[in-house]
C-alpha cells in the first residue's frame, strides 16, 4: 500500500529543517535591514517587497510545511485588497479596521474554498484552487462594486489609530514593516507550535496520522485558512500602500507570481519566501523598462527552477552550509 | 562443461540507500531448472529483479550467452532473451486476458504459439475476452506465464510462481514448468514452497542476507536436507 | 413566434449551438489532457498554448506558404506533436521520478514562454483566419440557422474523439498505453519502448491540443491569449469528469459547453461561472469527479 510519504513531496526538498541559529541570523540581519531601508531605497519599493513577502510566506505555509499547493491564492490577496479598498473609499472606515475586515473576508473565504478544495489532494488540490479563484475573478470582473477594469482607485490613505498619518511615506513604511513583522513571527509560531508538528506528520505520513486519530482534513482547513488571512493581510495593507484595488490582484498571473517567489526562494524555508519575494518584484521592475517580455522571463525561471533549482535559493545555501559542516 | 547460459559474478545491488545484495554469484545452463531459496529477506527477488533490470542499482557481471546485461536498458535485456513473471504477477486491468497475452512483443523465434499457450492453458481460451484481473489468482499465475511464453525468450525468471495459490493449482503449475523443461526452457525460480521446488528444479542455491551459501545439485539434497531445515526454517 | 420560457427559438437554438461549439472544443482538449495524465500523471498546462500554437501554425501556413485550411488540418497539429516530443524529450522526461506538482509547474514555466513570446510578437488582438470556402454559408433549419462551418466543427471534433478512444481501447499501440499506465516498468521489461511511449503520448496530446486549435482559427480568433482563456475551464471539466476517464472528460466537455450556453440564455451573467459552480458542486458530492475511478 504506498502511504503518502511513499512518493516524493514538493516539500521534501528541505523538510525537517529546524530555525538554527543561522536562521536567526538570518532573521536579525533582515529585521535590520527592514528598519534602515527607507533611508536607503525608496520606500514604495520596499513596501512592495513586504507586502508580497508575507504573501509568499503565507502561501508557503500551505505548500512547504502542509505539501499542499495552491494555485489561486490571488483569490484571496485581491479579495482582501478590494474590502479595504472598499471600505475606506466608500464606508470611511479607518485603516486598521478596513484591514481587519479585509483579512476577515479572506478568512472566510479560505474556509469557504479550503472546504472544497481540501477533498482532493496534490494536483487536483491545485487545479480546484486554480478554478476557485478564476470563479473569483469573473465575479470580482462584472460585480459592480469592484469598478470592473480600472479597479477602486484613489484609496486615501487615512489616520491609523485616528492619528498616525498614514500618507507620510515614512509612518506607511514603518507600519507595513510592522505588519510583516508580526506576520513573519507569527508563521514562525505557527511552524514550531504543536500545531505546526502535527501538520508535518501528515504531510510526511498522512495514512499514520489518521490512525493516530488526528482529524486530518481539520487540521488541513486550518492551515488553509491561516495561510488564506496571512495572504488577505497582505492584500489589504498593499491596497493602502498602492491606494488601488485590481483586477490584477485577483487574476491568474499573481497566483503565479507567488508561487515562483517561493519556489525561487526556497519552498518550506522561512526566509525563503522573503528572498524570492525581493527578488521577483526586483526582476519585474527592472523588466518593466526593458524591452523583455516579462512572462517570458518569468516562465523560463520556473522552467529552470524545476528542472535545475527545487531547493531554491534558501534552500541550496542550507544545503551548502550543511555540507561545510560535513 | 559447456558455458552456461546465464552468469552472474559479484552482483551487488542497493535498494535506495540499503544495500541488499552483497557480491552473489550464480549460474544457469541451457535447459537447467534452478531455484533460488532462502527466507523471507534474504535476496532472492532482489537478485531476480537485479538480473532483469528492474532494479536498476546494482553492480558486478551479468552475462547472457556471454553478453554484458549491466549497462543496457531495461528494455533491450528483455530483447535478449529474458523473461520476467513477477511475484505481484502484474496483469493489467485495463486489458482483457487476450490483450494481456498479446501484449509483450516477440523477441526471438521459437516462441509458443497462440494455439499451444491455449491447448496449455485452456482456461484461459475460455476467458479471453474477460477483463485480466477478473481472473482468480491461479489463471492469473497461469497467464502471466503464458505471455512471456510468447515472446521467444529462451530464459525465463520466475518470482514465486505459487504464493498464495491451491494445492491443485500449484500442481498444475508444477506440470506446466515440467512441460517447459521439456521443451528444452531455461528457468531461473524463486520459491519458498520447498516441497514444490524440490520436484522442479535441477540445481538449488540458498541465500542468506543477501548472501550465497550454499549451492548443490538436486541428487545431493537428501544429503543436505538437515543444513536445510535450519536455514530455512522448515 | 415560437418562444421558450420567453426566448425566441432560433435565438435560443443559437445560443445551444455556440454552447455546443464551445463544448466540441472543451471536449477535445480534456482528451489531450486525460490522455497526457494517464500516461505522463502530469497536468500539462502548456496545453493551452499548444492549442494556440495549432492556431498559429495554420495562420503561418496560410498567410506565409498559400497553404490552405485542409493541408493545414494535417500540417498544423503535426508542427505542434514535434513541439510537444522536443518538449518531452528535453524536459519533462527530467522531471518523472519528482512529485507530480513539478510537472505542474514546468508546463505552466512553459506555457508562459510560448503565450509571452507570441503576445511579444503579435501583441493581444487575433488576427483573422477565414472560414474555408467549402464550409461558407449556412444551413436553414427552419428553426435556426446552422452555418455550415460550425456543424463541420462539431462533427469533427466527435470524429476525432472517436478516433481517439478506438486508437486507445482497440489497438495494440492502446494496449501498451492501457498496460504503461498500470506498471510502466513490468511493460518495459517485457520489451516495450516504454520511454519513447510516454514520449509519443505526450505528442499525442499536444497534437490534439494543436488540431482543435487549427479548428478553433476560423470560429475564434488567432490570438496568442486563446488559450490562456480557455485552459482553466478545461481544467476544470476534467476535474468534474474525473481525470482517470477519457470518454468521462469528453461527455463532460460537450454537456458543460451546453450548460454554459443555456445559462447564457437564461441568466447570462453567470455563464463565465457557472462551470465552476459546477466544478464546486461535483466536488462536494463525488469528489472522484462524475466518472472517476479512484
Amino acid at each position: 500500500m504506498a502511504t503518502k510519504a511513499a512518493s516524493p513531496n514538493v516539500a521534501d526538498v528541505t523538510a525537517g529543517h529546524k530555525t538554527s541559529s543561522r536562521t536567526i541570523a538570518l532573521m536579525i540581519i533582515g529585521l535590520a535591514l527592514i528598519l534602515v531601508a527607507p533611508f536607503l531605497i525608496y520606500p514604495v519599493f520596499v513596501m512592495k517587497v513586504l507586502c508580497f513577502a508575507l504573501f509568499a510566506a503565507a502561501f508557503n505555509l500551505l505548500l512547504g510545511y502542509v505539501g499542499l499547493l495552491s494555485f489561486g491564492h490571488a483569490a484571496f490577496f485581491g479579495g482582501a485588497a478590494y474590502i479595504t479598498a472598499h471600505a475606506i473609499k466608500q464606508w470611511g472606515y479607518p485603516p486598521e479596521l478596513a484591514i481587519l475586515l479585509g483579512t476577515g473576508f479572506a478568512a472566510v473565504m479560505g474556509v469557504v474554498f479550503g472546504y472544497v478544495a481540501i477533498k482532493r489532494q496534490g494536483i487536483y488540490f491545485a487545479m480546484i484552487t486554480m478554478a476557485l479563484a478564476q470563479m473569483f475573478y469573473f465575479f470580482c470582473l462584472q460585480a459592480p462594486f469592484t469598478g470592473g477594469e480600472d479597479g477602486i482607485q484613489g484609496v486615501p490613505r487615512g489616520k491609523l489609530f485616528g492619528f498616525i498619518d498614514l500618507s507620510n511615506s515614512l509612518n506607511m513604511y514603518y507600519f507595513v514593516a510592522a505588519v510583516f513583522i508580526i506576520g513573519f513571527l507569527f508563521i514562525w509560531r505557527v511552524v514550531h507550535s504543536p500545531f505546526g508538528s502535527i501538520l508535518k506528520a501528515i504531510r510526511e505520513n498522512e495514512q499514520r496520522a489518521i490512525s493516530l486519530g488526528y482529524r486530518v482534513s481539520r487540521y488541513k482547513l486550518g492551515a488553509f485558512v491561516i495561510s488564506a488571512s496571512l495572504a488577505g493581510l497582505a492584500g489589504s495593507v498593499k491596497a493602502i500602500v498602492f491606494q488601488l484595488a485590481s483586477l490584477t490582484d485577483v487574476g491568474f498571473q499573481m497566483s503565479g507570481e507567488v508561487v515562483l517567489m517561493t519556489l525561487l526562494g526556497g519552498i518550506g524555508t522561512l526566509m525563503g519566501p522573503v528572498v524570492g519575494a525581493v527578488l521577483v518584484v526586483s526582476l519585474e521592475n527592472y523588466l518593466a523598462t526593458s524591452s523583455l517580455p516579462v512572462p517570458v522571463v518569468i516562465g523560463s525561471i520556473f522552467v529552470i527552477c524545476v528542472l535545475l533549482f527545487r531547493r531554491g535559493i534558501v534552500g541550496e545555501f542550507n544545503a551548502w552550509m550543511d555540507r561545510k559542516r560535513g | 562443461m559447456t558455458e552456461p547460459l546465464l552468469q552472474v559474478k559479484g552482483l551487488q545491488a542497493w535498494y535506495g540507500e540499503s544495500h541488499v545484495l552483497h557480491g552473489v554469484d550464480l549460474q544457469v545452463h541451457r535447459g537447467e531448472t534452478v531455484t533460488l531459496l532462502g527466507r523471507n529477506g534474504a535476496g532472492k527477488t532482489t537478485t531476480l529483479k537485479s538480473i532483469m533490470g528492474v532494479l536498476r542499482k546494482r553492480q558486478g557481471e551479468i552475462r547472457l550467452n556471454g553478453k554484458d546485461l549491466m549497462g543496457l536498458p531495461l528494455h533491450h535485456i528483455a530483447y535478449a532473451g529474458l523473461g520476467f513473471v513477477p511475484e505481484e504477477r502484474g496483469i493489467f486491468s485495463g486489458l482483457s486476458v487476450h490483450e494481456n497475452l498479446m501484449l509483450p512483443p516477440k523477441v526471438a523465434d521459437g516462441g509458443f504459439t497462440l494455439d499451444e499457450i491455449y491447448h496449455l492453458f485452456p482456461n484461459l481460451a475460455e476467458r479471453r475476452n474477460s477483463q485480466g484481473t477478473k481472473l482468480s489468482g491461479g489463471e492469473q499465475q497461469m497467464l502471466a506465464i503464458a505471455r512471456i511464453l510468447r515472446t521467444g525468450a529462451n530464459i525465463l525468471l520466475l518470482d514465486e510462481p505459487t504464493e498464495g495459490l491451491a494445492p491443485v493449482i500449484v500442481q498444475r503449475i508444477g506440470d506446466v514448468i515440467r512441460a517447459l523443461k521439456a521443451k528444452g526452457m531455461t528457468i531461473l525460480l524463486v520459491e519458498q514452497n520447498f516441497r514444490f521446488a524440490r520436484k522442479v528444479a535441477d540445481r538449488f542455491y540458498v541465500m542468506e542476507d543477501g548472501h550465497m551459501i550454499d549451492t548443490f545439485r538436486a541428487d545431493e539434497l537428501e544429503g543436505r536436507m538437515d543444513s536445510l531445515n535450519e536455514t530455512l526454517g522448515l | 413566434m415560437v418562444t421558450v420560457f420567453g426566448i425566441s427559438l432560433p435565438a435560443l437554438m443559437g445560443q445551444l449551438l455556440i454552447g455546443l461549439i464551445n463544448g466540441s472544443f472543451y471536449a477535445m482538449l480534456s482528451l489531450g489532457l486525460a490522455v497526457i495524465f494517464g500516461m505522463l500523471r502530469v497536468i500539462n498546462f502548456a496545453h493551452g498554448a499548444q492549442y494556440m500554437l495549432g492556431a498559429f501554425f495554420a495562420w503561418f501556413l496560410l498567410r506565409y506558404a498559400g497553404i490552405g485550411f485542409w493541408p493545414a488540418l494535417v500540417l498544423a497539429p503535426l508542427g505542434v506533436a514535434l513541439v510537444g516530443v522536443v518538449i518531452e524529450k528535453v524536459l519533462l522526461s527530467r522531471i518523472y521520478n519528482l512529485d507530480h506538482l513539478y510537472g505542474l509547474l514546468l508546463t505552466f514555466g512553459l506555457a508562459l514562454v510560448i503565450e509571452g513570446l507570441f503576445r511579444h510578437w503579435y501583441g493581444t488582438s487575433g488576427q483573422p483566419y477565414s472560414i474555408p470556402s467549402t464550409f461558407q454559408g449556412a444551413f436553414n433549419l427552419g428553426f435556426m440557422i446552422l452555418p455550415k462551418y460550425r456543424a463541420f466543427v462539431i462533427v469533427a471534433s466527435v470524429v476525432v474523439c472517436l478516433a481517439t478512444w478506438l486508437l486507445i481501447e482497440k489497438t495494440k499501440f492502446g494496449a501498451y498505453l492501457r498496460a504503461a499506465t498500470e506498471n510502466p516498468t513490468l511493460v518495459q521489461a517485457f520489451g516495450v519502448n516504454v520511454p519513447r511511449l510516454l514520449t509519443l503520448t505526450y505528442a499525442i496530446g499536444a497534437g490534439l491540443a494543436g488540431l482543435a486549435g487549427v479548428l478553433a482559427a476560423p470560429v475564434y480568433q488567432v490570438s496568442p491569449l486563446m488559450g490562456q482563456n480557455i485552459v482553466i475551464i478545461v481544467f476544470a471539466v476534467v476535474v468534474i469528469g474525473g481525470m482517470g476517464s477519457i470518454m468521462g472528460a469528453v461527455v463532460t466537455g460537450y454537456v458543460l459547453g451546453l450548460v454554459e450556453g443555456l445559462t447564457k440564455v437564461f441568466y447570462p451573467e453567470a455563464s463565465s461561472t457557472v462551470i465552476f459552480v459546477i466544478m464546486v458542486l461535483v466536488l462536494l458530492v463525488r469528489p472522484a469527479g462524475l466518472f472517476g475511478k479512484e
